[in-house]
């Protein structure tokens, strides 16, 4: 028990830690811009498969580092040659422009990889077991995708409370226009904040590819995710973004290792569940199986409960 | 007194009032007669099978897109999941078509549709309260994690949504009335035809009646509309409500068209689908999603016979209409009404005459894309085939530098004459409508 509790809560925070490198982003982005990209997660696929590629040809390092600078790259291009040109008709066709982003990215993604998984491999300079917990060997590669996420999330802190680009980031989310008149190109800034935020994303890809499945439906498959993270947390807010991450991460890491339904709850109690009638196997539904819904469900609660979310402070 | 004031400054309203009464209501009534005249007789036009079944699936998703609109362009909600509402539409009409069957009860397949309205109305109040409490960004987020619960839900409640092979029907076994068993397609078609122009006409009257007002205030301004003493909660709420009743009806068609339901309609492919084809058509108006749902419906089936990656053209086809059309096919085509109306023929026939100035290169544009996807996709996906491919009915080898040039060529090519043409198309659009203008045509 003790060990499945060791080995659940390190795979929490490792996913915690990934959803959150990938959320930090959006969520920058949306206080910034007020556009809630939908196509986040397809950066995170394109680091994914950009990842695959790259240590194809050169290795796994050059493509963790390669990768995510080309993927930044395209995020900051379709900022300004897309996104910015949007931006006249409003705050809809923003957001639908990055869903259609998110469509397309996903069909050229089919178009070049195919449907099937690719294999993106872990790299052998990594593919060993860092320690025993108990019995269960806990792999090395796993461990260097938590310390990557930690470095990350602590340069970004440092670079945004620390440094002068980053005083100048936050001064453009509440102040545009004093910025802009200080002399500072704000669309700059917010090019910049579009490509670390989808390089970020890709970061996410690159070393969470080889650990998961690198496939063409991996965005659409955690996209939603991403956003319950940022509606949970609260629209705009980093430290929300942080703790829902956590507590998603740890909360559906722990329900897939809880083998337990209602009809077994039922049953340790004495009480015999139905076995007809339309919704029948709402009994047998084990916790494990409801893992996938438990964050929409969590989304909302949340909304019927405290509608800003956990940390926002604003109504959107 | 200035009510008969009124009326004799009317000339046209003058005389018997029954009769001016009928002349408005016969106005009124002309398109929707001619569009029931349209419905009666489009299968004896396009008479072949695979014809009768798109113009159902049309049917349906004209049923759809217009409930779409509703709330994305009527009261101004973005939501992302949509199809929870036409999908468990859809599973309930099928279920109570095997209930019907099972119990032999009195009930004809032309009132299913109805048991799919109320379950979408029924699930459309129950989420929207949820999630019409907050509107813009936060409504599209929250409309997607309803989907995506939905949806998740689906694949684990096996006996109500039927697994992975979905629920299906038979729907000649119910209660046959005046003959029909609704085996044939063209018997389906006219169910689906009827019921399709009743939800229209049900639609636009909505839009006509002071609640459609209050919606569009709510979409413009919802703090101004909250001053002239209306909730926007409750405004953005009955619409969701009755937007989620259309799109039942439209899942329940689709259920007695297909005798079948599965997991897909409730995801979120299906609701990606709806906004693309009513955005595509165009928000703005009436006509917008319904030219949309049967131009996406036309390209789905024309599109995927002809190239296996259909979908990315779907996808160009729509990120190009955000970023150069937001109001959509209806909108550009509503643009030139002013003309029409202004019986500007001459300046018609110009701006006509421009557009195909700027269609020419737009064309070149087009078949350069074409065929650096095509090609790309043949390398990619079908390597195993050889390098040599079809492409517009030419043989070519995918792998030589040739077919890249040309490609290459026609992008450039067309790109830079597009941007030389554009031009020409703003100087006839602005000298047309000055001339109108002028005229005191247009106002």
């Amino acid at each position: 028990m003790l060990e499945l509790v060791t080995i659940s809560a390190l795979n929490g925070l490792l996913y915690g830690m990934l959803l959150f490198l990938m959320a930090s982003g959006l969520t920058l982005i949306f206080s910034m811009m007020g556009v809630l990209n939908f196509a986040h997660a397809s950066f995170y696929m394109l680091g994914a498969f950009f990842g695959f590629q790259i240590s194809q040809l050169l290795g796994f390092w050059p493509a963790f580092v390669i990768a995510p600078v080309l993927v930044g790259g395209i995020g900051a291009l379709i900022e300004r040659y897309g996104l910015r040109h949007v931006h006249r008709h409003g705050p809809v066709a923003e957001l639908l422009f990055t869903f259609g982003l998110a469509f397309v990215v996903e069909e050229v993604v089919q178009m070049i990889w195919g449907k099937g998984p690719a294999d993106y491999r872990v790299p052998p300079s990594l593919d060993f077991s860092a320690f025993t917990v108990f019995s269960t060997n806990y792999p090395a590669y796993k461990m260097f995708e938590l310390l990557t996420a930690i470095a990350i999330f602590a340069v970004l802190l440092a670079v945004l409370t620390r440094t002068r680009v980053g005083l100048i980031i936050q001064a453009s989310l509440t102040h545009p226009n004093m910025v802009a008149m200080l002399g500072h190109n704000v669309p700059r800034v917010f090019m910049l904040a579009f490509g670390v935020g989808t390089g970020l994303a890709a970061v996410a890809g690159v070393i969470a590819g080889p650990a998961l499945v690198t496939q063409s439906n991996m965005a659409a498959s955690l996209g939603p995710i991403l956003f319950v993270v940022v509606v949970v947390g609260g629209l705009g807010s980093l430290t929300g973004a942080f703790v829902a991450s956590l507590l998603i991460g740890f909360v559906q890491t722990f329900a897939v290792a809880v083998n337990l339904s209602v009809a077994d709850v039922l049953g340790g109690i004495g009480v015999a569940p139905p076995t007809a009638g339309a919704l029948f196997d709402l009994w047998d539904v084990t916790v494990a199986q409801i893992a996938p819904i438990i964050p929409y469900l969590l989304l909302v609660l949340i909304l019927i409960f405290r509608p800003v979310g956990l940390m926002g402070t604003r109504e959107h | 007194m200035i009510d008969v004031a009124g009326d004799v400054a009317n000339a046209p309203a003058r005389g018997f009032v029954s009769a001016a009464g009928a002349g408005i209501a016969m106005r009124i009534a002309a398109p929707w007669i001619a569009l029931a005249i349209a419905f009666a007789f489009l299968p004896m036009i396009f008479t072949s099978g695979s014809a009768l079944t798109m113009l159902s699936l049309m049917g349906i998703m004209i049923v759809f897109a217009c409930s779409y609109n509703m709330l994305l362009g009527e009261t101004g909600m973005l939501s992302f999941g949509h199809a929870v509402y036409y999908g468990l539409g859809g599973f309930l009409a099928v279920h109570a078509m095997n209930t019907v069957i099972r119990d032999a009860l009195p009930v004809p397949l032309f009132l299913i549709p109805l048991v799919g309205g109320f379950s979408g109305l029924l699930f459309g109040i129950i989420f929207g309260s949820v999630s019409t409490r907050r509107a813009g960004t936060a409504f599209a987020m929250i409309s997607l994690g309803l989907g995506e619960l939905v949806a998740s839900s689906s694949l684990i409640l096996r006996g109500f949504f039927g697994g992975e092979e979905g629920v299906s029907s038979n729907r000649t076994k119910l209660l046959r009335v005046f003959g029909l068993n609704f085996g044939p397609q063209i018997e389906v078609y006219y169910l689906i035809a009827a019921w399709c122009l009743l939800c229209m006409v049900a639609m636009y009257a909505l839009r006509c009646t002071p609640f459609g007002r209050m919606c569009n205030a709510v979409r413009e301004n919802p703090e101004r509309a909250q001053f002239v003493g209306y909730n926007p909660r409750t405004v953005r709420f009955i619409a969701f409500s009755l937007a989620g009743l259309f799109a039942g009806v439209a899942g329940a068609l689709a259920a007695v068209n297909f005798e079948l339901v599965n997991s897909a309609a409730v995801g979120l492919g299906q609701s990606g689908l709806v906004l693309l084809a009513a955005y595509i058509g165009g928000i703005g108006n009436f006509i917008g999603p319904v030219i949309g749902a049967v131009l996406v419906t036309w390209l789905e089936v024309m599109l995927s016979d002809v190239t296996e990656v259909w979908q990315l053209y779907f996808g160009l086809l729509f990120i190009g209409m955000v970023m150069f059309a937001p109001t959509g096919i209806g909108g550009l085509v509503m643009m030139h009404e002013p003309l029409w109306q202004a019986r500007a023929y001459g300046s018609m026939l110009r701006l006509a005459l421009a557009y195909l100035v700027a269609l020419a290169p737009a064309l070149v544009l087009l078949a350069g894309l074409i065929m650096v996807i095509e090609m790309s996709y043949h390398l990619s996906v079908k390597g195993y085939e050889g390098a040599a491919m079809l492409l517009f009915y030419v043989p070519l080898d995918a792998t030589s530098a040739v077919p890249w040039a040309v490609a290459a060529v026609l992008l450039a090519g067309g790109f830079w004459s597009f941007r030389l043409t554009w031009p020409i198309v703003g100087a006839a659009w602005h000298k047309a409508f000055t001339q109108a203008h002028a005229a005191g045509q247009v106002t």
